[in-house]
């Protein structure tokens, strides 16, 4: 029975991880960028969201009604600055200019905050109570909201990018930049916007991060950057869904792996993320194998 | 109808044409060698004074390489202006450099009078000057309807609806919902000049229609253009085909590595001519210095 | 053909391609003269400078390294801490079989080397910025997987055996000795590969990958053979570092900080030069040094300036020094002289790499 538990908490961990993906993807495919800052955005959010706590004594569960759109402010404002000034000189420029960005918030973090994890304060009965189904399966209430959450904002998205102008123009700037200003489609408001929405799920995925589980200043990289670029690679590279299935695969490899050895748990679900690479790189998803 | 071309423009991209600027005075222009075999005026219909689109000695760069060198043009209203010339001319990089894709080392763009030379290329798309780029260039993972709900996103006012694009090109609303990768190219083509109608531009730049395509549907395609130019369009064309840019041209212009060969109509010009400066078959008109053909030339057509 | 200029055909003995603006004969002799002076140092300098120079030692190979496949091959690794662990583990396992430490550093670094093949497999498919990541998650699994292992540590790490019979100060002083090899063959090395048939390729690639390959240029094993090298340079500092802390800890080998030093040093000091990363280098140092007591903070203005370099000086410090002097101490591009311009060559390569933008380099 601990296995069926494993495996469903490795499911539902996948929706977290799958919130930790979205931006990731959602940048890649739109700008062509590679955020190596994306996992220490998802720590400023927590780490925000716990200032916002500490400050107006709001329930942990609604800091998100303050922080995201915060975060997704943030977010269109360096995405026009720094990181189109990056865009401009070259794919080269722009993956150095993200590590910097990380490095120094991980590094300022370090720094101005102490070493020490933190954790969101949810009610006690939120974090550790469950559904029972019979006697023996157990789904963690916390988990189970986060997982909910992931598969609406996916779903929000989805319906974001085919149905409303902005996600058309989206999506037309991703295909063909320069036919798009031929439309009149100014390609770096909508970059800001793409921007705008990655750093807002992704201050999302840190507060849900936070009230799961601890973080501190390197949590961005040991963790959820990692994470989501694993989601993204097994569930395959341009698929909204496709992360959450690979977010989905991750958490299972590494419950699977806690179970064999309580230490091992995130090298198992990295050694699947290898495996994926070496067998079907293009993902579980991809339809055609990448060239 | 419609209105003729000089109806006011309106609506989000207006901003830079709205503005009633003092009108440039047509200057005329140092004669370089180019006789004017005095000032012919237009047959036919009477144009007016000021040029829509005025070209004025651009000089455009590849890196080191130079382009154009020093192309004028002016293009009047509800003219089709047709821009000949063999691979590597140049046609493409002008129309390129007009629609705001690249920047010119050297000279100016007028539109209505205002030099835009410096503007972005999205304001110049919501300002009337839409382009239909060089290979169609659709989005691929987007279907029909969207790609012309894209071009229509920032729309000025006219006639040009998606409802009217469906009109124009009779197969098209059977097909909206699939996606642009799985047309044939004619039919990516046709969707590609509908994406630029609907912004309801009033110059359209149409780059290497024919490329890739075989004659009957480039034909095909031609054939729409009087209905286009019926709402008041005026159309700046690049075109590899040259008889049929002669076809449907009121003006042309010739382009030999940068250079302009040969510039005036159709009807005042011979086989021979046209191709002497296609080939570049005098070496002094290859170079600029002596002109092929001795016609009238945007300085005279000014006055 | 329109021709831009008006000058007349010239002929073609009138042209000449050379490797360099002047003459580099003096600065062959010049670098054999610092490098003598440097092998002097542990006489002249007490321990604790020879220690630091051991620091630079690491960060400029280091740096060579990084800038070898990010600044050449395009190659951008956030992961090379994954062979700085490698080389320095290796050396440990070696001395725990009484293989003495330095000894045991060249067969780190080789094994290092070996390890990298099957690495390339998995991740060369990848494009640029999935593949950073990738070394990323490839490092962070190494370490946890050498940190199952309590014969070398675990976790928590465990010392260097081997050295204890040494007196201290011949220690520093060997250890220096070796890391200047080191440094000197990593150099060498790169100059001499940038030099041949494989700077070519990788030049070619870098201004245009689809005719290089049509042109029938090995680009794959080009790219291989880059990150092979750049593996065995990184374990070789690996196991200086080893060496030269006297201990092996996981989470001191395998962090990403690695990777943000030798970034940031390359950056600034000029990526795709070879001199660049020895300046980058020598400005770390000193900011490490300055910085020391304030924590983290050497790191964050070591960001903070590897941004700004990367966005608004893109050829770092020493494309400065370059442009104002007219130096390369490292010649690998290739300077047309034309009859006109005996004193200042034509633009060639270089001047055309400077006038574009958006390209990587």
């Amino acid at each position: 029975m601990a296995w069926v538990n494993a495996i469903i908490q490795g499911i539902l961990t996948g929706g977290l991880y799958a919130l930790f993906a979205c931006g990731l993807s959602l940048m890649f495919g739109v700008m062509k960028v590679v955020n190596l800052a994306h996992g220490d955005l998802a720590v400023i959010g927590a780490y925000v969201a716990l200032g916002v706590i500490t400050v107006t004594h709001i329930p942990a569960l609604w800091s998100f009604v303050i922080v995201v759109p915060l975060m997704a402010v943030l977010g269109y404002a360096l995405q026009r600055t720094l990181i189109q000034a990056a865009l401009d000189r070259g794919v080269l420029i722009t993956l150095l200019v993200t590590f910097g960005i990380s490095v120094v918030i991980e590094s300022g973090l370090l720094q101005f905050l102490s070493a020490d994890s933190h954790s969101l304060g949810v009610g006690e009965s939120i974090v550790t109570g469950s559904f029972s189904i019979g006697s023996q399966i157990q789904l963690p209430y916390l988990l189970l909201l986060i997982f909910v959450v992931a598969v609406v904002v996916l779903l929000g998205l989805q319906y974001f990018l085919s149905l409303s102008r902005y996600g058309r123009m989206i999506r037309a700037v991703a295909d063909d930049q320069e036919a798009a200003q031929l439309c009149g489609v100014d390609y770096r408001h909508v970059f800001g916007i793409a921007a705008a929405i990655a750093f807002g799920t992704v201050a999302l995925a840190g507060i849900a991060y936070g009230m799961y589980s601890q973080f501190s200043p390197t949590t961005g990289t040991d963790t959820i950057l990692l994470f989501a670029f694993a989601a993204v690679v097994i569930g395959g590279l341009g698929s909204l869904w496709g992360t959450l299935l690979g977010g989905i695969v991750l958490g299972v490899a590494q419950q699977i792996g806690a179970q064999i050895n309580q230490a091992d748990q995130v090298l198992a679900g990295y050694l699947v993320f290898l495996l994926v690479l070496a067998l079907r790189p293009q993902g579980l998803t991809a339809r055609r194998a990448q060239s | 109808m419609s209105t003729p071309a000089a109806s006011e423009p309106k609506g989000r991209g207006g901003d830079w044409t709205d503005e009633r600027a003092p009108r440039v005075a047509a200057r005329p222009r140092p004669e370089r060698g180019r006789v004017a075999r005095g000032a012919s005026r237009a047959s036919g219909a009477s144009r007016a004074s000021e040029p829509l689109l005025d070209v004025r000695d651009l000089i455009v760069h590849h890196g080191q390489l130079r382009a154009l060198d020093r192309v004028s043009l002016r293009v009047f209203p509800g003219e089709v202006y047709a821009i000949i010339g063999a691979n590597g001319a140049g046609k493409s990089t002008l129309l390129r450099t007009i629609a705001g894709l690249h920047q010119p080392t050297d000279g100016t763009i007028l539109y209505d009078g205002k030099d835009m030379t410096k503007v972005r290329p999205e304001r110049r798309a919501t300002g009337g000057i839409v382009m239909v780029p060089e290979g169609r260039r659709l989005f691929g993972s987007l279907t029909v309807e969207e790609n012309l709900k894209v071009g229509a996103t920032y729309a000025r006012k006219g006639p040009w609806t998606i409802e009217r694009v469906y009109e124009l090109f009779a197969w098209m609303k059977d097909r909206r919902t699939q996606r642009t990768a799985q047309l044939s190219g004619g039919e990516q083509q046709s969707v590609a000049i509908g994406r630029a109608l609907v912004a309801n531009p009033r110059v359209l730049l149409l780059d290497e229609l024919s490329l890739g395509l075989a004659p009957v549907i480039v034909q095909r395609i031609y054939a729409m253009l009087p209905q286009i130019l019926s709402t008041g369009l005026t159309v700046l064309l690049v075109e590899q085909d040259v008889s049929q840019a002669l076809r449907v041209a009121s003006h042309i212009q010739c382009l030999l590595e940068g250079h302009t060969t040969l510039e005036g109509r159709p009807s005042e010009v011979t086989a021979e001519q046209v191709e002497a400066a296609y080939f570049g078959l005098s070496r002094a008109a290859a170079e600029g210095s002596e002109p092929l053909w001795h016609g009238s030339t945007p300085s005279s057509r000014a006055s | 053909m329109s021709v831009v200029t008006d000058t007349p055909a010239r002929s073609e003995e009138n042209f000449r391609v050379t490797r360099s603006r002047r003459n580099v004969a003096w600065t062959g002799a010049g670098a054999l003269i610092v490098v003598v002076v440097l092998a002097l140092f542990p006489y002249i300098v007490y321990s604790g400078t020879t220690s630091l120079m051991v620091q630079a030692f690491i960060v400029v190979i280091l740096a060579s390294m990084w800038n070898l496949m990010a600044g050449y091959a395009g190659l951008v690794s956030v992961g090379q801490q994954a062979f700085v662990g490698l080389g320095a583990y290796f050396v440990l396992i070696l001395a725990q079989h009484s293989l003495s430490p330095f000894g045991g550093l060249p067969v780190a670094a080789i094994g290092c080397g070996v390890a990298a093949v099957p690495l390339w497999w998995l991740i060369s498919r990848l494009r640029s910025g999935y593949f950073a990541i990738a070394t990323w998650v490839m490092a962070t699994a190494i370490m946890l997987f050498i940190e199952r292992f309590p014969s070398i540590g675990g976790g928590t790490g465990m010392s260097l055996p081997g050295l204890s019979g040494y007196d201290p100060t011949l220690l520093v002083a060997y250890t220096y000795w070796i890391g200047l090899a080191v440094t000197v063959l990593s150099l060498v090395t790169v100059y001499v590969m940038l030099r041949g048939r494989i700077g070519l390729v990788l030049t070619a690639v870098r201004d245009d990958e689809v005719a290089a390959r049509s042109s029938g240029a090995r680009v794959g094993l080009a790219r291989m053979l880059v990150y092979v090298v750049a593996a065995v340079g990184c374990g070789a500092a690996g196991a200086l570092l080893a060496i030269s802390q006297l201990i092996v800890q996981p989470g001191a080998v395998f962090t990403v900080q690695w990777t943000a030093i030798m970034a940031f040093a390359v950056i600034i000091g000029g990526l795709g030069t070879i001199e660049g990363p020895i300046i980058g280098a020598i400005v770390y140092i000193i900011l490490q040094r300055t910085l020391e007591s304030y924590d983290a903070w050497y790191l964050i203005v070591l960001g903070l300036v590897a941004i700004g370099v990367a966005l608004f000086a893109r050829r770092g410090l020493w494309g400065l020094i370059d442009d104002r002097l007219n130096i390369r101490l490292f010649p690998v591009g290739y300077w047309l002289w034309t009859p006109e311009s005996s004193s200042r060559p034509g633009p060639g390569r270089r001047g055309l790499r400077a006038r574009r933008r958006g390209r990587h380099s």
